[in-house]
């Protein structure tokens, strides 16, 4: 690892543990919302690559920046994307030049660390043709009693044959049991499959934070575009999680599959509220949806909130979803093979969102179950 | 081994076991039948340790311990194990992470060395040999699927892998083809030691032709109403269970 960053790390207080996992993958590190290192540079710059802040990207890849920035999530989107276009400093900009195959895992890792202030970063990464990338979130934040916001934007274009991976594993400071403080994580994130055969899949582990709202979505503008959604939000104490993602069909045959798995604990709160909306001449589109929910003790909530908006004739759509208590029987049985009651719980919830974890790199889904783990603790019994 | 005295169960209130006394000593295999609703699986499930199962009189003692004041997992560690009638699903955890799991938290509470994943399998190999069980069994999920008949070997292929001292198997006969039944056989002949013990809870008699016991008893309403060498259950198979007296057949109890 590169001992410049390292120090960095250093002096800004991150604990090792943390710095190791980064240890192996290309990283831009953006405290505060300031992209403060990035690592891997020279390698990637060799294959045409450009992975940087957001801020050198504004000097050295204007035409790129111009072209790209807000095409996908516009200024008025939202009040979150304009507050965060107003104010953003700094984030992660990612370019993969047509044909190439980004050889690593490429990774930000955002942390806030001032008090009395919020994070506004932005993402934006472009897939040009028949290129590959993926790319990895991970965030933090140090324990405090009020709470702060986190509204970033994250726009992904991925062009004709290209596929863009993201993957977030989020852990802002949830609050404590009482639910004081913890980060308020209003997030935008949206990617495009501008043309055919395109395909963006994004894979998310919410953990941390007191209120979630985020809905990684996609646009399937390109005919044949695929996109992807696999989500576990767990919630403990009294934390809320409001997540899901739109999958809007416009190009013809284009197939979008949603995972979703919400796991409640303590007082928390859980929703799946999700879009497939399938416009007119998307024929041919397919939908797929799977909404899992596990509730652990007497005091969760689990919701769904399935919207389904189908203008073409001949689509196909179809939505699963199941409610589940983890049993008395079943931990009675993990507990009689000698499992102790967390072991049990965790390898329940483990099991319950591995066709997520699947879909994560190695070290991440390690890294993830370590955190549903710790997440979990005391939740049961 | 395992020692039972005046044991008294309700379930909501309403008496199931009615004084039971049973001595167990090391080497040896008990067979304990019985018509349904005597209370035989209630007997396996109190020893295991599940919850909602009220003991008002007796005590059991396990390797000299109060074995009713440990809870489940404890009893596990110390070698006790109950091979499920009806075992659960656990739906995306592979049947060998499970299983090694379950090994490494008993290997942890004796003291003993965890097995990392290549250890595990060869172990896990053999007893799969023995059991003459397809390897592909590991990668499913814990009876995600399974058959009625595939739950049960699982269920044997377990006590296998944990190798306990005292391994109860309840009912675990019931339900199988004569080809399962003589691999349920060959897995607890295999398991019989100087050191082990094993109590079959069973219907039926067939189980008792691949696996001799020492002791047969029968349990009716809630007591042990005779006791004695095999041919006690060659008898039983022949006479029903009426001639014995004792409780009127029905549900058998679960809380």
């Amino acid at each position: 690892m590169d001992p410049e960053l390292l120090r960095t790390y250093e002096r800004l207080g991150i604990p090792l543990a943390e710095r190791e996992a980064l240890a192996g993958v290309a990283v831009d590190a953006v405290f505060d919302s300031v992209s403060v290192a990035t690592t891997f540079k020279g390698r990637l710059e060799a294959l045409g690559i450009v992975f940087c802040p957001f801020s050198e990207a504004v000097r050295e890849h204007p035409d790129l920046v111009r072209r790209y920035l807000g095409s996908v999530v516009p200024y008025t989107d939202n009040y979150f994307a304009s507050l965060n276009a107003a104010v953003f400093s700094d984030g992660s900009f990612v370019y993969v030049p047509p044909g190439v195959r980004c050889p690593m895992e490429l990774s930000t890792y955002f942390r806030i660390n001032a008090r009395n202030t919020g994070q506004f970063e932005r993402t934006l990464i472009v897939a040009d043709e028949g290129s590959y990338v993926s790319y990895l979130e991970g965030c933090t934040a140090p324990t405090r009693d009020e709470n702060q916001l986190h509204a970033a934007v994250v726009e992904l274009v991925a062009l004709k044959d290209a596929r863009i991976k993201y993957s977030t594993v989020q852990n802002w400071y949830p609050g404590d049991a009482e639910g004081r403080g913890g980060i308020y994580n209003f997030v935008t994130k949206r990617g495009e499959c501008r043309g055919e055969h395109a395909r963006i899949s994004w894979t998310q582990v919410e953990t941390g934070s007191a209120i979630t709202w985020k809905y990684p979505s996609c646009i399937l503008r390109g005919d044949h575009s695929v996109g992807e959604f696999h989500s576990v939000a767990l919630t403990n104490h009294h934390q809320q999680a409001d997540t899901g993602t739109k999958m809007i069909h416009i190009g013809r045959h284009t197939r979008s599959t949603i995972v979703s798995k919400g796991i409640s604990a303590g007082h928390g709160s859980n929703a799946y509220r999700g879009l497939v909306k399938v416009l007119p001449g998307a024929d041919g589109a397919r939908n797929h949806t799977q909404c899992d929910s596990l509730l652990m003790g007497p005091d969760c909530a689990a919701h769904t909130f399935p919207y389904i908006e189908v203008r073409q004739p001949g689509a196909t759509v179809e939505h699963e979803a199941t409610a589940s208590r983890i049993g008395e029987e079943q931990l009675f049985y993990l507990k009689s093979r000698g499992l102790s009651e967390e072991d049990a719980v965790n390898l329940i919830v483990n099991g319950f969102c591995k066709e997520v974890f699947n879909e994560l790199p190695m070290e991440f889904a390690v890294e993830a179950q370590k955190l549903l783990a710790v997440s979990l603790e005391g939740a049961v019994g | 081994m395992l020692y039972i005295s005046d044991l008294h169960v309700s379930v909501d209130d309403k008496p199931i076991l009615k004084g039971i006394e049973l001595d167990v000593k090391p080497g040896e295999v008990h067979a304990i039948m019985g018509p349904n609703g005597s209370g035989k699986s209630t007997l396996a499930q109190v020893l295991a340790g599940r919850e909602g199962y009220e003991v008002t009189r007796g005590a059991v003692r396990y390797l000299g311990r109060d074995l009713l004041a440990q809870p489940p997992e404890a009893r596990a560690r110390d070698g006790l194990f109950l091979a499920f009638q009806y075992p659960l699903e656990i739906p995306g955890v592979a049947n060998a992470q499970f299983l090694r799991t379950a090994l490494n938290s008993l290997r942890r509470a004796r003291g003993e060395a965890e097995l990392d994943a290549f250890d595990f399998l060869e172990h896990v190999k053999t007893r799969l040999a023995l059991l003459e069980m397809d390897e592909g069994l590991l990668y499913r999920a814990v009876n995600e699927g399974f058959s009625g008949g595939e739950k049960k070997r699982n269920e044997i292929l377990q006590m296998a892998v944990l190798e306990p001292r005292l391994a109860i198997l309840d009912e675990t006969d019931s339900g199988l083809d004569i080809d399962a039944l003589k691999v349920v056989a060959r897995g607890v002949n295999a398991l019989r030691g100087p050191e082990r013990a094993v109590i079959l809870v069973t219907h039926y008699q067939r189980l008792l032709e691949h696996i001799v016991p020492d002791r047969v008893h029968v349990l009716a309403d809630g007591r042990i109403v005779r006791s004695g060498a095999r041919e006690l259950a060659l008898e039983l198979e022949a006479r029903g269970y009426g001639w014995l007296g004792g409780g009127e057949p029905g549900e058998e109890a679960r809380p």
